[in-house]
């Protein structure tokens, strides 16, 4: 009998535990989650709540209804993992032994390490990437009648990229049906050197932003907030003035992560990217945003990892050599308001390209475009988020990313 | 992928003149890297590179500003002194590595 303990039961480690409850036999194998929060939120909610599209509470479920039968279900805080005694320790102090562990707790905002943006939390400086956060969000933008919105990110990685790019658009979009989009000066500050760092979709991108009269504040790295003044500074001593801050703060892997000396300067695991096997430990896996791979932090990547990832986990444990390579595939919807959204495709070796997904010439959704029906998709999507692809089940998109249907600019 | 000339010697570069083999690099080519940038380099300056250098040969990936002011000890204030304005970047370039990456 061999054990595999799940530390996470997000998106990710969710998954994990449905495709390997079917794949290994429960005489087998013995597998453990360890829940650390107690509900499971539709995290692409968060983004539609603070305009006032989506109710809060249909964001939230209750986590075991997607943890299935044969799998023992802790929950617990982490406080630390001795990877030579393979166990894994909790706050209260329990004691979790595993043959084999796989690392799922994921990402969070800390907006405690950035001087002065937690003086003014939930007061003048907003985001959106918690559901206390986003509910908060939405009081602030329904009274805001006017002046100045800043979105702002602090530092890469962080979880789903794109969404502070949609968050300014769908603002927009926000402003224009409440009659006040003159009154309001949008400015999008962002530490990379334009709207996306991949140059194709950063041109796209850039476009989208300038249409709609909106500022871009490129490679601004921020040293602090001046919650008085109300203004962001950057190291190059360059300041950016807002009534209104919707920031993403800085993004850390769990803090067991850097006690037990499994990640690096922020605490992500750090594995190698083809395998999700953790660098120097044969027996510790890292998948979804816990994971330090040069990919998206989204649950698109931790779903497509786990097309590929059960099958060569067997492998690799019953000693064999894996003959498929995680690529760092990921799909991401882009709202761009007025009921329209964009849709990009790419992964570690391939920026984002024009064309269609997932078939070619048949679509039908169009790549780095803006159209109606890749809003409905997006949209169309919580429910197979929760039918489909929590519980594991086989989704009709392919594991790895495909040329098929992008065009390459020359 | 293209090459260029640089003090009389072919290198392997990326469209935005990154150096691309990590072993066509010397302190020779970091000096000229660095002239074509602006920047006059240092003590401080050189400590850095190698930081980076060393850093890339075990993690296969560039150091970010916060990698070099955590694990290198320079703190993010003084990597803009040394290379005004896209530190991440410019050490890079010099030092003959790709763009930081993270940025996805």
């Amino acid at each position: 009998m061999r054990t595999l303990l799940i530390l996470g039961a997000g998106t990710a480690g969710t998954i994990a535990a449905n495709k390997f409850r079917r794949r290994f036999a429960q005489d087998e194998w013995a597998i453990t989650i360890v829940e650390q929060r107690g509900a499971h939120f539709y995290q692409p909610a968060f983004l539609f709540i603070p305009f006032g599209k989506y109710p809060p509470e249909r964001a939230q479920r209750n986590t075991d209804r997607y943890i299935p039968k044969g799998v023992t279900r802790v929950e617990g805080e982490v406080d630390r993992v001795d990877p030579d005694a393979r166990t894994a320790t909790l706050l209260d102090g329990r004691t979790l032994p595993y043959d084999y562990l796989i690392i799922a707790t994921g990402t969070s905002p800390h907006p405690e390490e950035t001087p002065g943006m937690t003086d003014d939390w939930h007061g003048h400086v907003h985001s959106f990437y918690t559901y206390e956060d986003a509910v908060e969000l939405r009081s602030a933008l329904a009274n805001f009648d006017g002046g100045r919105l800043v979105m702002h990110i602090t530092e890469m990685p962080i979880k789903c990229p794109v969404a502070p790019l949609e968050f300014t658009l769908l603002a927009d979009d926000h402003f224009r049906s409440r009659g006040i989009r003159d009154k309001v000066d949008i400015t999008f500050v962002t530490p990379l050197s334009g709207a996306f760092t991949k140059p194709v979709a950063a041109e796209t991108f850039g476009g989208a932003l300038s249409d709609r009269g909106i500022s871009l504040e490129s490679d601004f790295l921020i040293e602090s907030i001046d919650p008085e003044k109300q203004q962001l500074v950057s190291y190059d001593e360059r300041e950016v003035p807002y009534d209104l801050l919707v920031t993403v703060p800085l993004n850390r892997g769990a803090a067991f992560v850097g006690r037990s000396g499994l990640g690096d300067e922020l605490d992500f695991v750090t594995v190698d990217k083809s395998t999700l096997r953790h660098t120097k430990y044969d027996t510790i896996f890292a998948i979804g945003d816990a994971a330090n791979v040069p990919t998206s932090k989204a649950g698109a990547v931790a779903h497509f990892e786990m097309d590929t990832f059960p099958e060569q986990f067997e492998r690799m444990v019953n000693g064999e050599e894996p003959n498929d390579a995680f690529d760092g595939h990921a799909t991401c919807f882009i709202e761009s308001g007025g009921g329209k959204a964009m849709l990009i495709d790419f992964n570690y070796d391939t920026e984002p390209l024009p064309g269609t997904f997932p078939v070619s010439k048949l679509g039908p959704l169009p790549l780095l475009k803006e159209s109606r029906l890749n809003h409905l998709g997006k949209l169309g999507f919580e429910w197979a988020y929760w039918a489909m692809l929590l519980p594991g089940r086989r989704m009709p998109l392919p594991a790895h990313m495909s040329m098929k249907g992008k065009k390459v600019p020359h | 992928m293209s090459t260029t000339s640089l003090i009389g010697r072919e290198v392997h570069v990326d469209a935005e003149g990154f150096l691309t083999e990590f072993d066509e690099w010397d302190e020779a080519l970091g000096a000229e890297l660095a002239a074509q940038i602006g920047v006059a380099m240092t003590d401080d300056h050189w400590a850095l590179i190698r930081f980076l250098r060393a850093d890339y040969a075990e993690t296969g990936q560039t150091a970010t500003t916060r990698r070099v002011a955590t694990v290198g000890g320079v703190p993010v204030k003084q990597q803009f002194e040394l290379f005004p304005k896209k530190p991440g970047k410019k050490m890079a370039y010099v030092a003959g590595l790709p763009k930081p990456a993270g940025c996805v």
